[in-house]
C-alpha cells in the first residue's frame, strides 16, 4: 500500500516536472568535448545563459569523445538519429553537407564579418558552420637555443626561407643539445597530418587537390613542386633531423618541454602546456617560407544544424547566441584556443595585445589556409597520411605521389565528381 | 538420427533458437548483405543512388600481372650498369601510367620483383596494398597458429602437475587475456619503443651494452614480428586453459598402466597424452587460425599498417577502406574475400584432421 502511494507521488511529481519543461522545446546537441571538465563547464554556462535568456528552446547536450565522435555522428545519420545542433570539425563539414546531413545556417552572414576566414564553413556558396574559434600551428623553439645557435628570429613578416630552416637544423643537429632537431609530431596520427603537414606542400606550391576544380590531384600532389616537397620531406627523416612514425607519444607530448626537440611543429592548445611546464623562453615561430609564402592549416570545431532538425530556429538561435565575445573569451581562456574575432581576443588574457599567445592571431590571420573544402576531403585526407608516412618511411617519392593521386582521383570518379 | 533431429525434438530447436537466431542475425544475413554490397559502389555516405557494377570491386583488387623490364641500353645496345654494379631499369611507372602502349597495366604498382638474366620480372598489381595486407595475415596465422599452439600446449602442462600454488601460476599465465587487447597494444608500444622502450633496455643490459636499441615496430623487417609476438604472449593463456581441460579428461588410470609398463616420460606424452588430446588439438588450430585472420585491434593502435605496409592486414584494410574512406562496397568486398579464405582453410584443416 505504501510502495502505492509512493509510486503514485513519484508519478505525479515526474508529470508536474515534464508539464513544467515542456514550456521550452528541447533542442537536442552533441559535442565532441566529453572528458574534458574545463571544456564542459565552459559549455554548460552558455547552455545555461541561452536557456534562461529565452522561454522557447531548451537546449540539452550530450557529449562524445573526441576520437569516437565523426563516427558516432555518421552511423546515427545513417540511422536518422541525428540531434539538431552538431559539432563538426571544418574540414569534414563538406561531407555532411554533400551527403544532405546538414542545413545552412539561417542566421546574417554579415554578423560573422569579423570572424577569422578559418572559422566559417562555407559549402556550395552557403554558410554551414561556424566556429567560435580557430586553431593554428607554430614552430615552437626556445629564444636560448636560437641565440647559442647564433639564428636569427624569423617573424611573420620575414619568416625562415628554406635554406635558412634547414640551416638551422643542421645547427641544431651538430650541436648535439638535442637528441632531434625538428619535431613534426609524427605519433599524432590521423587529421594531424593533412592539417600540419599540408601547409608545408602548400608553401612549396603544390596542394593536395587542384583547387580549381577540385575533380583532379593530377599536378597539384605530384607535380615538380610536389616532387621537392616530397624529396625535402624525406629528408628530414634519412638526414636524422626527425624522429620517425614510431615516435613514443609521449615524447611527443613533452619531448619539446624536456629539451629532447630543438624544434617542435605543435599547435597553440599546447602553448599553455609548455608556459606552464617552466619553459619561459618559449617563442612561437612563423612557419618557414619554402618558396610559395608562409602557410598554416586553418578550422576547427564548429557549430551547425543537422538537416533533419525539426528546431533548426532554435538550434540557429543558439548558434548566434553562441557566438557572442564573451563566450568566445571564455572558451579561449579555458581551453587555449584562438578566439575567433579580435574584439573577443582583446577579452581574453593569453590572446590580446601583448599576451603570450598574441602572436597565434597574427599567424591565423595571415597565414592560415582552410584545407580543401570538399566532400572528397575525408577520404584524401587519409591518403595525404599514408603517403607521408610512406615517405617518411622510405619510400619511392614519386611513386608514392602518383599512387595517392590515383587514389584521389579515383575516389573522385566514383563519386562522380562530388558535387563540384 | 536424422528423423530425431526434425521430428518429436521440439525442446532441443527451441533451446537451439536463440542461438541459432543470433548467428542468422549477426553472421548469415550480414554475410549475404556484404556479398550483395561488394557488387555496389555503394559508399557510407552519400547523395548519389547506389548502383549496380558488376565484379569491378574484386577486379580492381585482385588484378595482377608480370611485367617484364627490359634493361636501359646505350646507343650501341650496350646494357647500361649502374652504380651498384647491376644493370639500371626504367621506373615501373613508365609503363604503368598514362603509357598508351600498354594498357593492361595502366594504374597498376610494382609489388616485388626478381631478376631472370638480364630482364626485371615485376609483379605489378592494382591494389598493391590488399595483396600486402594478404600477404601479412597469412604470415601472421602461419607463424601464431603453430607457435601459439605449441606454447600453450607447453604450459598447461606445467600447470597440470599437482604442486602447491599451482592455482597462482594458472592466474599468472591467464592474466594476459583478461586485459583488453587494446590497453596491452598500448603497452607494447612503450615497450618496443625505440629510443628508450623497456625491451631495448632489457637487451642491451643482458649483452652488456653491446645489443644496440632498434626501433621494433618503425622497421619495415620487425615490425610484423613485434607484433606477431605480442599476440602470442597476450592470447597464449586462453588456449592453455582449453589444453588443461583436455589434460584433465584424459583418465589417471591410464598414466598408471603406463607407469607399470615402464614408459619414460616421452613416450607417455608420445602415447597416452597426444592421442587423448586429439579434439583438443583440432579446436585450438582451428580457433588459433580464425582469430589470427582478424588481426585487427594491434595493428590499429600500434602501427596503422606502417612501416611501409608491413603489418597492414586484410581486416585493418576492410575496416579502413569501408568505415575510414566511406567505401562500404569496397570493404565488403575484402570482407568476402576474407570470408572465403578462412572458409576453405578451415575446410582443407577439417579435413585433414578427420577422424580416420
Amino acid at each position: 500500500m505504501k510502495l502505492t502511494t509512493t509510486l503514485a507521488g513519484a508519478l505525479a511529481a515526474s508529470t508536474c516536472l515534464a508539464g513544467m519543461a515542456s514550456a521550452q522545446t528541447d533542442v537536442t546537441m552533441w559535442y565532441h568535448g566529453a572528458g574534458n571538465d574545463v571544456e564542459a563547464n565552459i559549455l554548460n554556462t552558455l547552455i545555461e545563459d541561452f536557456n534562461g535568456s529565452q522561454g522557447d528552446y531548451r537546449v540539452v547536450v550530450e557529449s562524445f569523445p573526441q576520437e569516437s565522435y565523426n563516427d558516432s555522428v555518421v552511423a546515427a545519420a545513417l540511422a536518422g538519429n541525428l540531434p539538431d545542433i552538431i559539432d563538426v570539425d571544418g574540414p569534414v563539414m563538406p561531407n555532411w553537407a554533400w551527403a544532405g546531413y546538414m542545413q545552412p545556417l539561417t542566421i546574417d552572414p554579415s554578423k560573422f564579418d569579423a570572424f577569422l576566414p578559418g572559422t566559417k564553413g562555407m559549402w556550395d556558396g552557403k554558410l554551414y558552420s561556424i566556429g567560435l574559434w580557430d586553431a593554428a600551428v607554430s614552430l615552437y623553439a626556445r629564444q636560448s637555443t636560437l641565440d647559442t645557435l647564433g639564428l636569427r628570429t624569423p617573424t611573420l613578416d620575414a619568416p625562415w626561407s628554406k635554406v635558412e630552416f634547414m640551416g638551422a637544423l643542421e645547427a641544431a643537429k651538430t650541436s648535439g643539445t638535442c637528441e632531434y632537431a625538428f619535431d613534426v609530431g609524427m605519433a599524432w596520427t590521423g587529421e594531424w597530418y593533412p592539417y600540419a603537414f599540408s601547409p608545408f606542400l602548400q608553401s612549396f606550391g603544390g596542394d593536395i587537390v587542384d583547387r580549381s576544380t577540385y575533380k583532379t590531384a593530377e599536378g597539384a600532389l605530384n607535380g615538380d613542386a610536389a616532387q621537392e616537397f616530397g624529396a625535402w620531406w624525406q629528408s628530414l627523416f634519412t638526414e636524422g633531423y626527425t624522429p620517425g612514425t614510431s615516435q613514443d607519444p609521449a615524447d611527443r607530448d613533452t619531448g619539446f618541454i624536456d629539451g629532447k626537440y630543438c624544434f617542435s611543429w605543435n599547435g597553440n592548445w599546447a602553448a599553455v602546456a609548455t608556459l606552464d611546464a617552466g619553459v619561459d623562453d618559449v617563442v612561437f615561430l612563423p612557419s618557414p617560407d619554402f618558396g610559395n609564402g608562409s602557410v598554416i592549416g586553418a578550422g576547427s570545431w564548429q557549430f551547425g544544424v543537422s538537416a533533419s532538425s525539426d528546431n533548426a530556429e532554435g538550434a540557429n538561435a543558439f548558434i548566434e547566441f553562441a557566438t557572442q565575445d564573451k563566450y568566445l573569451a571564455a572558451f579561449s581562456d579555458g581551453i587555449g584556443l584562438i578566439p575567433a574575432t579580435p574584439t573577443a581576443a582583446a577579452l581574453t588574457t593569453n590572446y590580446a595585445e601583448g599576451g603570450p599567445l598574441n602572436v597565434y592571431f597574427g599567424l591565423s590571420e595571415g597565414q592560415a589556409l582552410v584545407r580543401p573544402v570538399s566532400p572528397a576531403y575525408v577520404v584524401q585526407a587519409k591518403v595525404f597520411e599514408k603517403a607521408l608516412a610512406d615517405i617518411a618511411n622510405g619510400a619511392d617519392v614519386a611513386d608514392t605521389l602518383d599512387a595517392a593521386v590515383d587514389e584521389i582521383n579515383a575516389d573522385i570518379e566514383k563519386n562522380s565528381g562530388y558535387g563540384h | 538420427m536424422a528423423s530425431k533431429l526434425t521430428t518429436s525434438n521440439r525442446a532441443g530447436w527451441a533451446f537451439a533458437l536463440p542461438g541459432f537466431g543470433l548467428i542468422a542475425m549477426f553472421i548469415v544475413v550480414p554475410f549475404f548483405f556484404a556479398f550483395f554490397l561488394s557488387l555496389t559502389n555503394q559508399r557510407l555516405i552519400s547523395p548519389n543512388p547506389t548502383e549496380f557494377i558488376g565484379l569491378s570491386n574484386y577486379k580492381n583488387l585482385l588484378s595482377i600481372s608480370v611485367l617484364t623490364i627490359d634493361p636501359e641500353t646505350d646507343a650501341d645496345g650496350q646494357v647500361l650498369i649502374g652504380d651498384d654494379g647491376q644493370p639500371s631499369y626504367p621506373a615501373v611507372r613508365s609503363f604503368t601510367r598514362n603509357n598508351p602502349d600498354f594498357p593492361q597495366y595502366n594504374g597498376m604498382r610494382e609489388w616485388f620483383r626478381w631478376q631472370s638474366g638480364d630482364q626485371a620480372k615485376v609483379v605489378v598489381a592494382k591494389d598493391v596494398v590488399f595483396w600486402k595486407s594478404l600477404r601479412n595475415t597469412l604470415m601472421f596465422v602461419l607463424v601464431v597458429a603453430p607457435l601459439q599452439g605449441a606454447i600453450a600446449l607447453g604450459l598447461a602442462l606445467l600447470v597440470n602437475q599437482k604442486l602447491r600454488g599451482m592455482n597462482i601460476y594458472r592466474a599468472i599465465y591467464f592474466m594476459p587475456v583478461v586485459v583488453s587487447i587494446v590497453v596491452v597494444s598500448l603497452l607494447f608500444r612503450f615497450i618496443y619503443d625505440g629510443d628508450d622502450g623497456l625491451l631495448n633496455n632489457i637487451l642491451s643490459a643482458l649483452s652488456f651494452g653491446l645489443f644496440e636499441g632498434r626501433d621494433w615496430l618503425g622497421s619495415e623487417s620487425s615490425a610484423l614480428g613485434a607484433i606477431m609476438g605480442m599476440s602470442i604472449w597476450q592470447a597464449v593463456g586462453f588456449h592453455m586453459v582449453i589444453w588443461l581441460s583436455g589434460l584433465q579428461t584424459i583418465s589417471p588410470t591410464l598414466y598408471e598402466a603406463s607407469s607399470i609398463e615402464g614408459a619414460s616420460k616421452w613416450q607417455t606424452f608420445r602415447y597416452v597424452t597426444w592421442p587423448g588430446l586429439r579434439n583438443t588439438a583440432v579446436l585450438v588450430l582451428i580457433v588459433i587460425t580464425m582469430q589470427a585472420f582478424a588481426l585487427f585491434a594491434q595493428i590499429d593502435v600500434m602501427t596503422n599498417g606502417g612501416p611501409l605496409d608491413s603489418t597492414t592486414t586484410v581486416v585493418f584494410q576492410a575496416v579502413e577502406r569501408g568505415y575510414g574512406k566511406q567505401d562500404i562496397s569496397g570493404g565488403a568486398t575484402i570482407s568476402v574475400i576474407l570470408f572465403l579464405l578462412v572458409l576453405t582453410i578451415s575446410l582443407i584443416q577439417r579435413y585433414l584432421t578427420r577422424e580416420k
